[in-house]
This record gives C-alpha cells, sequence and structure tokens, in this order.
C-alpha cells in the first residue's frame, strides 16, 4: 500500500514535471495543425476563408506541417470533435466559431500541452489565445462607397441576427456612408439566418423592391450580392470575394484574411514562441483586406482607397467619437477619441439616422 | 413594376419548390409510405442537376439528372422499405443524413461555378397585361410544370382507376393485397415518383432560385414540404394553397422588415411555421381528428404474412 502511494506520487510529479516543460515551448520539426470549422468548406464565406488559411499554412511550411480539418461541426457537439483532434496528435487547434468557446475552454484545460486557438471569443487559459477581425473597419469603407454612389438615397442591408457584431457591422456601414452623404437612408432585413441561399436572395430582392439600390450583406451566402446583379444593382461581398457572382455589381468586398495569421501562429509553435494572446486585428494587421473596387468612378474609388490607408494608419477610426445615438444623445466614449472595443464588441444600439428599431 | 408586382412574383419563387417536392411526397404518402428522406433527395437532386447543367452546360440536362438523382436515392429508399421490409422513420431520416452528405460529395468540385439566369416564358400580349400579366404570364417552366404538376395528380387519384388503386393500397395493404392489388410495385413507382419531384425541386433551387450550389443549400426546405402535406390533409390543391401561403409568409415579413413595421424580425419569421400549425389546429378542430391521413401510413408491409 505504502509503495503504491509513493508510486502513485511520483509517478504524479513526472506528470507535473513533463507537463511544465512542455509549458517551456520549444522549438519542434513538425507540427501537427487541426481545424473546427462551423460551416461547409464550400460555402463561399466564412469557413472558406478559413479554410484558405490552412492551405497557406499547408504552403508556407512545406513538409514540416500538417493539417486536418472537420468541416460542419454543430456548435452544441463540438466538444468531441475538438476532443478528438486533441487526442490524435495535433500540436494547434484552431476552433473557427463564437459557439465554440466553451467547449474549447474545457478540452484546452483537459490538454495543457496542445496550443488552441479560439476565433471572436473572450475566454482564453494559458494554452488558448482567441482571434478575431474587426469587420466594420472594411464595413465602414462600404458604407462610403454606397452613401456616394446611391442614386435614390437609399441603401439597404441583409443582416443575419440583430447581434452585436452585426449591430456594430451595420452602424458602420450607415456612419460610413452619412459622412458623405447626410441625408441618406438605411433599410435593413435581418434574415434570422447566416446561411440558408434562396432566404438571403429573398431578403435581398425585398430591399431592391423597396427602393434599395446598394446593398451591403452580412450572411454568408453570394446570394443578396447575385440579386443586385440580376436587378442592375450593385452590392458588396462578404467574408470572400464574391466578384464571380457578381461580376457587375460588385464594388468591392471585405475579405477575412486569415492566412497571415494562420502561418504567423504555426510558425510561433515551430520556433516554441507561442504565447497566449488576444488578438483583434483589422486592415492595419492585413486581418481584413478590401478586395479591388470596381464597376465605380474614379473619384469615388479614390475616396475608398484614401479611407482604407487612413483606416490602415490609424489616423480614421469607425467609431471615433462623438457617436450619436438614435435619440440624438451622445454615447459615453469610453476608448481614446473612440470608442472602446467592449462598446464595439457589445454594441446594442443605431446610431442616428437609422430609422429602424433593433429587434428585441 | 410595383413594389406589389415584385413582391408577387418573389412569392412565386419562394412557393414553387415547395410545392413540387410536397406533390411529390403527398403521392408516396397516399400509397401508404411516408419518406422523411424528402430533404436528402431534395439536397442530391440540387446537386446532382448543378452538376450536370453546368458540366454539359444545359439546364434542361440538369434538370433531368436532378430528377434520376432524387428518384435513385428513393429507389434506395424503397428497395429498404419494400425489399426488407424496413422501418419507414428509420429508414426516411437515414436516407435524409446520406443524402446531405453524399450531395456535399457530388457539389464539392462545382462549388463557386454559376449558371446564368434562365428566361422566362413570355406570352407575348398576356404577359403585359397590368399587374396579373406578369404574374400569370411571364414565369419559368417550372412554375407552369408545378401547377400543370398539381393538376394532374389531382385527376390522377380521383379520377383514375391506377389512381384508386394507389389510394386503396395506402388505406388498408393487408386487404388491397388479399384483393389481388400489385402493393409493393405501386408502391415503388410511388416512392419513385416522389423522389423525383424531389429532386426537381432541388434542380429548381439549385438552377433557378439560387443559381449557384453550395452544401446544405435545401436549409430544411424538405422538411416544410413534409408539413404542407399533413397540412394540405393529403389534397393536392390544399398542397398548391399551402405552398403558396408558406411562401408568402416568407417573403412578407422580409418586406414587412425592410418597410420598418416595427414587428421583431423574430416573430416574423416564424410567421410561416405559425401558419401552418394555426392551419392544423383549424383543420383537426373541424373535422374532429387528423383527417386524410391514410390508413396505412407508416406501417411496414410484409405479403403473407
Amino acid at each position: 500500500m505504502f509503495s503504491g502511494k509513493v508510486f502513485g506520487a511520483l509517478a504524479g510529479a513526472t506528470v507535473l514535471a513533463l507537463s511544465a516543460t512542455g509549458a517551456v515551448a520549444q522549438p519542434k520539426d513538425k507540427v501537427k495543425v487541426g481545424f473546427i470549422y462551423v460551416g461547409p468548406v464550400g460555402d463561399h464565406g466564412w469557413s472558406y476563408q478559413h479554410d484558405q488559411g490552412r492551405q497557406a499554412i499547408e504552403k508556407a511550411f512545406p513538409g514540416k506541417v500538417t493539417t486536418t480539418f472537420v468541416e460542419s461541426v454543430p456548435e452544441a457537439d463540438s466538444e468531441r470533435a475538438i476532443e478528438q483532434l486533441a487526442r490524435t496528435g495535433h500540436d494547434l487547434i484552431f476552433t473557427t466559431s463564437f459557439g465554440f468557446m466553451e467547449p474549447t475552454l474545457k478540452v484546452a484545460k483537459k490538454y495543457p500541452n496542445i496550443k488552441f486557438e479560439h476565433a471572436t471569443g473572450f475566454k482564453r487559459n494559458p494554452n488558448l489565445s482567441t482571434y478575431a477581425a474587426k469587420f466594420h473597419e472594411g464595413r465602414y469603407i462600404i458604407g462610403q462607397i454606397a452613401g456616394k454612389m446611391t442614386k435614390s438615397n437609399t441603401i439597404g442591408y441583409v443582416g443575419a441576427f440583430p447581434i452585436p457584431e452585426v449591430i456594430a457591422g451595420i452602424n458602420a456601414f450607415y456612419l460610413g456612408a452619412q459622412s458623405v452623404n447626410p441625408a441618406v437612408k438605411i433599410k435593413i432585413v435581418f434574415a434570422n439566418t447566416w446561411y440558408d441561399p434562396a432566404k438571403e436572395g429573398d431578403a435581398a430582392k425585398a430591399l431592391l423592391d423597396q427602393g434599395v439600390d446598394m446593398l451591403a450583406q452580412h450572411t454568408d451566402s453570394p446570394a443578396p450580392i447575385q440579386a443586385a446583379e440580376a436587378r442592375g444593382k450593385f452590392g458588396f461581398g462578404q467574408a470572400s470575394d464574391m466578384e464571380r457572382f457578381a461580376p457587375k455589381a460588385q464594388l468591392t468586398a471585405i475579405v477575412d484574411n486569415w492566412s497571415d495569421y494562420y502561418v504567423a501562429r504555426t510558425k510561433a509553435v515551430l520556433d516554441g514562441t507561442w504565447k497566449s494572446e488576444d488578438v483583434w486585428g483589422g486592415i492595419n494587421a492585413h486581418m481584413v483586406v478590401m478586395s479591388p473596387y470596381k464597376n465605380m468612378p474614379d473619384d469615388v474609388k479614390k475616396l475608398a482607397e484614401e479611407t482604407e490607408a487612413a483606416i490602415k494608419s490609424g489616423k480614421l477610426n469607425p467609431f471615433k467619437c462623438p457617436i450619436m445615438g438614435q435619440d440624438g444623445k451622445e454615447i459615453e466614449c469610453k476608448g481614446q477619441g473612440a470608442l472602446s472595443d467592449e462598446q464595439v464588441l457589445g454594441m446594442n444600439f443605431y446610431v442616428k439616422g437609422i430609422e429602424d428599431k433593433i429587434p428585441q | 413594376m410595383t413594389v406589389f408586382e415584385a413582391i408577387l412574383l418573389t412569392i412565386v419563387t419562394a412557393s414553387t419548390p415547395l410545392l413540387i417536392a410536397a406533390l411529390g411526397e403527398l403521392v408516396t404518402e397516399r400509397s401508404g409510405v411516408l419518406n422523411l428522406g424528402v430533404e436528402g433527395m431534395m439536397a442530391m437532386g440540387a446537386a446532382c442537376s448543378f452538376a450536370a447543367a453546368v458540366t454539359f452546360d444545359s439546364t434542361l440536362l440538369g434538370v433531368v439528372a436532378g430528377m434520376l438523382a432524387g428518384a435513385l436515392m428513393a429507389a434506395l429508399f424503397a428497395l429498404l422499405v419494400l425489399g426488407f421490409a424496413a422501418n419507414q422513420t428509420g429508414s426516411g431520416l437515414a436516407l435524409t443524413i446520406l443524402g446531405l452528405g453524399l450531395s456535399g460529395l457530388i457539389g464539392a468540385p462545382f462549388v463557386g461555378a454559376r449558371r446564368d439566369p434562365i428566361a422566362p416564358i413570355d406570352i407575348p400580349g398576356l404577359s403585359d397585361i397590368p399587374v396579373i400579366g406578369r404574374l400569370f404570364f411571364e414565369q419559368d417552366l417550372f412554375v407552369y410544370a408545378s401547377i400543370a404538376l398539381t393538376i394532374v395528380v389531382a385527376i390522377y387519384l380521383v379520377r383514375t382507376r391506377s389512381g384508386l388503386t394507389l389510394r386503396s393500397i395506402g388505406e388498408n395493404h393487408t386487404s388491397a393485397n388479399a384483393l389481388g392489388l400489385p402493393v409493393r410495385q405501386v408502391r415503388f413507382w410511388a416512392i419513385l415518383f416522389g423522389g423525383a419531384c424531389a429532386g426537381l425541386a432541388g434542380a429548381y433551387l439549385a438552377l433557378v432560385y439560387t443559381r449557384f450550389w453550395s452544401p446544405g443549400m435545401t436549409a430544411g426546405r424538405g422538411w416544410i414540404a413534409l408539413a404542407l402535406v399533413v397540412f394540405a390533409a393529403w389534397r393536392p390543391g390544399w398542397v398548391l394553397v399551402g405552398a403558396y401561403i408558406f411562401g408568402a409568409a416568407t417573403v412578407l415579413q422580409l418586406h414587412a422588415q425592410a418597410a420598418q413595421f416595427g414587428v421583431p424580425s423574430q416573430v416574423l419569421s416564424a410567421v410561416p411555421y405559425l401558419a401552418t400549425i394555426l392551419a392544423l389546429l383549424l383543420l383537426s378542430i373541424r373535422h374532429g381528428r387528423a383527417i386524410g391521413a391514410p390508413g396505412s401510413l407508416g406501417a411496414p408491409f410484409v405479403p403473407d404474412r
């Protein structure tokens, strides 16, 4: 009995020591990277872009890195999928949807030697980083383009759900439009789905039928911009470059570019320099990329490029204070000269000039 | 084109795939077989039709491929439930899962491809009539086909000998078998018809509605088609009405949002489903039971036992 206890204690100590050496990161020759996607790789949007990042890793470190992915993982059942990757010798695991947050944290605590990265969440651990992109920076630019180009003075927005991320996008889009066209009106339709091409298309048609001639979208399929193309109106690609679906209608697209980040993080694991971090990058960090400005007059293109440069250099923040709420009262400015990150990430109000109400 | 006309036109496109798929399922169910695999057959129809249409650059071949894919899936289902007298609910669910997965595999090389819109059929003169002109006389071929299909199915079920045979088999397969009616043969063709219709509905989604293919693009329409059959009390005319009510509710809630009616969008999104429940409720209050359900629906049939 006694010896058994000692053995147990010794074994425990060894495990501790092992995990300690694991935590002090050491360079590796070979790294296995795993990805969990919420949608199919072929969604043309969110998951597709994450997979582009995965492919970039394979290209960047030939022979040194192997990658695997699991697609269309339901958020409620993701723990098994994440743990499966953890058990099969992956060194670095990316979980790419907000709903994977709790399961990722749980598995990360169980496997302290494996590095985890969770997209768009806020819960971290010594072996769990979080990362997200400031897509609202891109939305401010497309707002300016829409504000300049609209002839009916009414611009439209197909949103997925009335959640802070989408609300912040709508506000940034409208603030951009307002900055060049103070009288511009916006119509908003929530499809209440991230992904239902036919319904997204119907939502876009409803907006176009009601006089909208510029269409922005925050749902994942190319159906809305395609509807704009069919009516001879204009739109903006979402998540990936959707030009092939709407060559005449796409003015630009806000492209999620995870490649640079994924390559850098994989390199950090290879070099043994990986640390738990919270990254929220925008145009500056090359996480948000504007696809080429097309189908627009030169002066609008120039304006868009200037705004992009100003955001990149940090001179312009889409949520620079003062920001007025719908009631005309100024929103308290908790950041330095602009709304704080928390205020943007938790945004639950429309700015002045939007006549709609957020569905509660 | 006025907003009113535009709304009506969108409603027609939103309703057509539901109508086609539900009509197919209605015939299958009237023969006494419950096929819960509509969603999977529809997904296969969408993937195969799009793949064929892009490969051969032909919408017609796409449509044919979509219907064949649906029918082929249905044949597999028929093998299980008719050949092996397997549980219909389980087999149908398996068919949905298989169809969604397999369609992803087949469609994968075609992600990112797109088709040009097919031209609506323009009947000169008639389509110039205000409001109803464009609505009734300038639709695509699928819309006319879906209306024609409704009429054909209605006449077939009620007015033909073969339709009577099918219905009697659905009502009581043991008696029908005792009378010497070819239960399994009739059911096989009914299941195949249902599959072809689901495939056609999928083809409509991929080739006309969205004009691209992506995994899971059916987004639950197969399940709505199943609900419509119950809603319609297994009658073709009511399937038509139900499909259009459902399509209208979906489209109108989007317009209500754009027009800033101030009703929460979540509530509006639920309206079509609430409408279905309400209709079901009213129907059963009026008749006291789920009327029209074929007597042998869902029961496995094993001859000579």
